[in-house]
């Protein structure tokens, strides 16, 4: 980032008076983190006594639920002392996390480098080197692992050049959700809350989410949202399975999981678009057909209880190629 | 021969080999080739209807076959063919 860019993001404001002077972030890119809206799905699922509702994460700064744990996680380092003036925010990433350490970056001004799959999004390469976020490209045949084993060679190599987040094991991913996604949630259904639903990459959605909603009520049922075999085109989710497990995930965590189909997520995006006028990502697609199973198993059991189904769509088409 | 890059999910159909020698005159008959050699391909690459899973990516010398002949691109010895999904997981 050139010299006149970092004054110009100096000028805006300071985060905390106690953070080091050359941190500085705008105060309307923090305001634009959380406190995203809680809509309800009206058209594809409708039942009386049971409710979907969705967090609309697309609406977070930088255009995805990963900047809520960029954010948190970059402000942990700058706690701890380990992100200085000097080091470059450093991770791999399948995209969202990336656009929200580039935004991030550009806004305190720290220098960004992500490596990633070749084969990300042309859209989500574009958006990061927009904000002048250096790209490292891994094999795309080799998906997201490749990206963490070669991330993990370059910052074995040099060390000490590097502010290392570490995504898949970094306590203050899901520490992120704790905080923030899980209070907006119940606050928003005024505790009305049953089920929460999330696909998982590094899980920090699940695993903080959930856990943060059982602090309030340890009958909420937190379930993961899984593509239903390893080759699957569910971008930034993971088949466990067959992947590098992420350190912060519990496999004993989650109360049961939903194995969704990336045709039938590519169907529903397609249906949310058309019926409910939201054109959100895939996960989104696969977050709502496990919603809608769980409602239906439901609605065909015994209980006449009511039911409130959370998920969330963690972000919109506008990170996507045109033509899938 | 073909040389076709294998992407890690299907590693398991080729005895972890990521790199295999098929023959075949253009994609499909690759593709075809390639199950007779290492059966499973064909369940995961294409779905019931027959055609390639929309997630499926397959490039001939890094050249997207949507943009060429499809399953018809035509291919010749030496040429490489990598079959990508869209994205294999993660953030």
């Amino acid at each position: 980032m050139v010299a006149s860019q970092k004054e110009k993001y100096s000028m805006t404001g300071v985060l905390k008076p106690n953070y080091p002077p050359y941190v500085c972030l705008s105060k309307d890119s923090i305001k634009q983190i959380g406190n995203t809206p809680l809509l309800e799905i009206r058209n594809i699922y409708q039942h009386p006594k049971i409710k979907i509702l969705a967090k609309a994460e697309w609406t977070n700064a930088g255009g995805s639920i990963k900047a809520r744990p960029a954010l948190n996680m970059i402000l942990n380092g700058l706690e701890k002392g380990t992100l200085k003036k000097d080091k470059i925010i450093f991770d791999s990433t399948s995209g969202n996390t990336g656009i929200a350490y580039a935004f991030i970056g550009a806004a305190m001004g720290f220098n960004v480098t992500l490596v990633m799959p070749e084969n990300v999004s042309k859209r989500r390469k574009e958006i990061i080197t927009d904000y002048h976020a250096e790209i490292i490209y891994s094999s795309a045949l080799e998906g997201s692992d490749g990206a963490m084993r070669l991330a993990e060679k370059i910052l074995n190599e040099n060390p000490e050049k590097y502010f290392f987040p570490d995504q898949y094991g970094n306590e203050a991913n899901w520490q992120a959700h704790y905080e923030t996604t899980a209070k907006e949630i119940y606050q928003q259904t005024k505790g009305m809350v049953t089920h929460f639903l999330a696909g998982m990459g590094t899980s920090g959605t699940l695993m903080g989410t959930g856990k943060g909603l059982k602090r309030y009520d340890e009958k909420i049922k937190a379930i993961s949202v899984q593509p239903d075999a390893s080759l699957h085109g569910l971008e930034g989710m993971k088949h466990m399975a067959s992947s590098i497990v992420p350190t912060i995930y519990d496999e004993s965590f989650p109360d049961r999981q939903i194995d969704i189909s990336t045709d039938d997520a590519y169907d529903m995006v397609d249906l949310l678009r058309e019926e409910e006028g939201l054109k959100v990502g895939y996960s989104s697609g696969a977050n709502l057909c496990a919603a809608i199973k769980l409602a239906k198993e439901l609605e065909s059991s015994d209980s006449d209880s009511e039911a409130t189904i959370v998920t969330v769509f963690a972000d919109s088409t506008a990170c996507y190629n045109e033509y899938l | 021969m073909a040389n076709i890059k294998i992407p890690s999910p299907l590693l398991k159909l080729t005895n972890n080999e990521s790199e295999v020698e098929i023959s075949g005159s253009n994609v499909k008959e690759l593709l075809t080739n390639l199950e007779a050699a290492h059966p499973g391909f064909n369940e995961r690459l294409y779905d019931e209807s027959g055609s390639l899973r929309r997630f499926i990516n397959i490039y001939v010398n890094e050249e997207d076959i949507r943009f060429l002949d499809g399953e018809n691109t035509e291919v010749k010895d030496s040429d490489e063919v990598s079959i990508i999904p869209a994205i294999a997981g993660g953030k």
